[in-house]
């Protein structure tokens, strides 16, 4: 039985967590793109890994391109989600020094591309909605990648994604890099966590080409209209992804679960449809972003 | 607009208001330092006659060396929102735009013509380094789709010629959707039952060779462009080593089984007409509409 001086210190301690919930829901409804930016690369954010552990059951990797290496920095495999099958990719950066290095910190070479639209065509063959879950600061830039056709390898992601006959559902869950990122989420429907971010180049480097100083990357972040708030506005993304108060990385199973909803709604409305039709659909969806800006 | 107005009366126009300025008559080459004179330099497609070095060129000289006695139709392009961002970084994107298009005369960094290549018809998709760097924005992207809509609709080849620095950064995750749009481009000629053949010049990087330019069902590269993914740069900061000899060349790509020939550019109209040719896509009846 508690006394009645304990039951007020439980209302104080409500009280003050309300109020410290207040203050940083206030906090993260106005960050700017710089500190978005930063969330989006935090350690403790939900990682492609994480998020799979936490929505695909049964999940089977797979791996490998088949003409050189098995890329760690993307993951891929067949699982179920909510009970039907479906095939997953996605870029893992790592979350300590060790897992950060097996996985090249997620920066995919081109045989994690191949990998990646082998797991595609694979998807295709056999009728597996396709989900992919970027994290990525970019393709990487080595000399080995270059030697191995980085370029085509990309191209020819974008191609496989472009082409699938199944529906496909990508999710930037972090950072979406570049050519690195889009080379696994041109889908149906994008889908970005509410502080992700989803630019063509990092900010530190556009700020080091068109300001010619690194250091004016809050600059570049701000002008580059990277955040999911912008390019929903803009048309490139479908939707947003509500994060936990005080971002994905304070209640991970809270986002992954958001997450996981949100997935489900984006493939309620492509399911029955033909893939010539889901083609079509897809193509037509990038075709009109041309126009769609116009509207703006 | 045709190639006449657009290509030879500035030219001449240039000639004949600087014949006093000796220097507009004499080029140095780039690699091998010799003078060369600029008729001599012209009839030579701008490629060096002492050492062979292919100096870059612009879209309007791509499409005039390329198609049968230089004669072609120029195409208009869609207009496509600009400056979608509102970017602004020293300068504002849009006079960063203005003063491109003054500069160069052209709207964007791609111009579309058809016309025959090798007695075959062909569309030509030719980008413009001198236009902010070749990058791709909206207005390159749409320029492509257009591209390809056209030689669907003619029954003809497409065949572009890459120069650029990549995507235009300024505007932003726009010009990062060009790679999925351009592509879809290649998907419409493929279909199609048409080749797409894809010249590589110097210098194509960044998303512009992760996107339509890696796609071609024929890969050519002029003699020692620059060909990559990422820059140079970058590329050193991370592997902290230096780079091959001849890294991220044509020759080195021919090496790494990337494109399937380097073809100078004296000989390139001819080797473009007879692939097409050979590809028999003139055999090929349009669909029943
Ligand atoms: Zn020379």
């Amino acid at each position: 039985m508690s006394s009645p001086g304990s039951i007020n210190i439980a209302d104080e301690v409500s009280r003050l967590t309300d109020k410290a919930d207040k203050q940083l829901r206030a906090l993260y409804a106005k960050l700017t793109p710089w500190q978005k930016t930063q969330v989006a690369r935090h350690p403790d954010r939900p990682k492609a890994g994480s998020v799979i552990a936490g929505l695909i059951t049964e999940f089977t990797p797979l791996a490998g391109d088949r003409a050189f290496a098995d890329d760690l920095a993307m993951l891929g495999g067949i699982g179920r989600f909510r009970g039907e099958p479906v095939m997953v990719i996605g870029t893992e950066k790592g979350s300590d020094t060790e897992t950060r290095i097996r996985h090249n910190f997620g920066s995919p070479r081109p045989e994690g591309y191949r990998k990646a639209r082998r797991l595609m065509e694979l998807a295709g063959r056999f009728g597996l909605p396709i989900l992919s879950f970027v994290d990525t600061s970019g393709a990487y830039p080595g000399i080995d990648a270059e030697a191995r056709g980085q370029a085509e390898a990309i191209a020819s992601g974008i191609d496989a994604c472009l082409s699938a006959p199944v529906p496909f559902i990508a999710a930037i869950i972090g950072e979406g890099g570049s050519g690195g990122a889009i080379a696994i989420a041109a889908g149906d429907s994008v889908l970005m966590f509410e502080h992700a971010v989803y630019a063509v180049i990092s900010p530190e480097g556009c700020a080091s080409i068109l300001w010619r100083d690194a250091a004016q990357a809050p600059v570049a972040a701000e002008a580059m209209k990277l955040t999911a708030q912008d390019l929903k506005r803009l048309g490139i993304i479908d939707q947003i992804i509500p994060e936990p108060v005080g971002g994905a990385h304070r209640e991970p199973e809270m986002a992954v679960a958001a997450l996981g909803d949100a997935i489900a709604s984006a493939l309620a409305p492509l399911a029955g449809l033909s893939p010539t039709a889901l083609r079509a659909r897809r193509r037509e969806k990038f075709l009109a972003m041309g126009t769609a800006l116009a509207a703006l | 607009m045709n190639w006449l107005t657009e290509y030879v009366r500035p030219k001449i126009r240039t000639l004949l208001g600087r014949t006093d300025v000796p220097d507009n008559l004499w080029h140095q080459c780039p690699s091998c330092q010799q003078m060369i004179f600029h008729r001599e330099l012209e009839a030579a497609k701008k490629v060096c006659p002492h050492c062979g070095f292919h100096m870059r060129a612009t879209a309007a000289e791509r499409l005039t060396w390329t198609f049968d006695d230089a004669t072609f139709q120029r195409i208009d392009l869609p207009k496509v929102p600009l400056d979608p961002l509102k970017f602004r970084d020293s300068k504002r994107y849009a006079d960063r735009l203005k003063e491109a298009r003054e500069a160069t005369k052209h709207d964007d960094a791609l111009l579309v013509a058809h016309g025959l290549i090798g007695g075959a018809k062909a569309v030509v998709a030719a980008m413009d380094f001198a236009f902010m760097a070749g990058s791709m924005g909206a207005a390159v992207g749409e320029g492509l789709v257009t591209a390809a809509r056209l030689a669907v609709l003619q029954h003809a080849p497409l065949i572009v010629f890459t120069a650029s620095g990549g995507a235009r950064m300024q505007e932003g995750a726009v010009s990062l959707m060009q790679m999925p749009r351009s592509i879809i481009a290649t998907q419409m000629v493929k279909e199609a039952g048409l080749p797409y053949i894809v010249v590589l010049t110097d210098p194509t990087t960044g998303g512009v060779t992760a996107s339509f330019a890696m796609l071609g069902d024929i890969q050519i590269a002029e003699p020692g462009a620059l060909i990559g993914f990422a820059g140079a740069r970058v590329i050193e900061q991370t592997v902290r080593e230096k780079l091959p000899e001849g890294f991220q060349r044509a020759e080195y790509l021919l090496e790494h089984g990337i494109v399937d020939m380097v073809v100078k550019r004296g000989d390139m109209a001819a080797k473009l007409g007879m692939l097409i040719n050979m590809l028999g896509y003139h055999r090929a009846e349009p669909k029943a509409a």
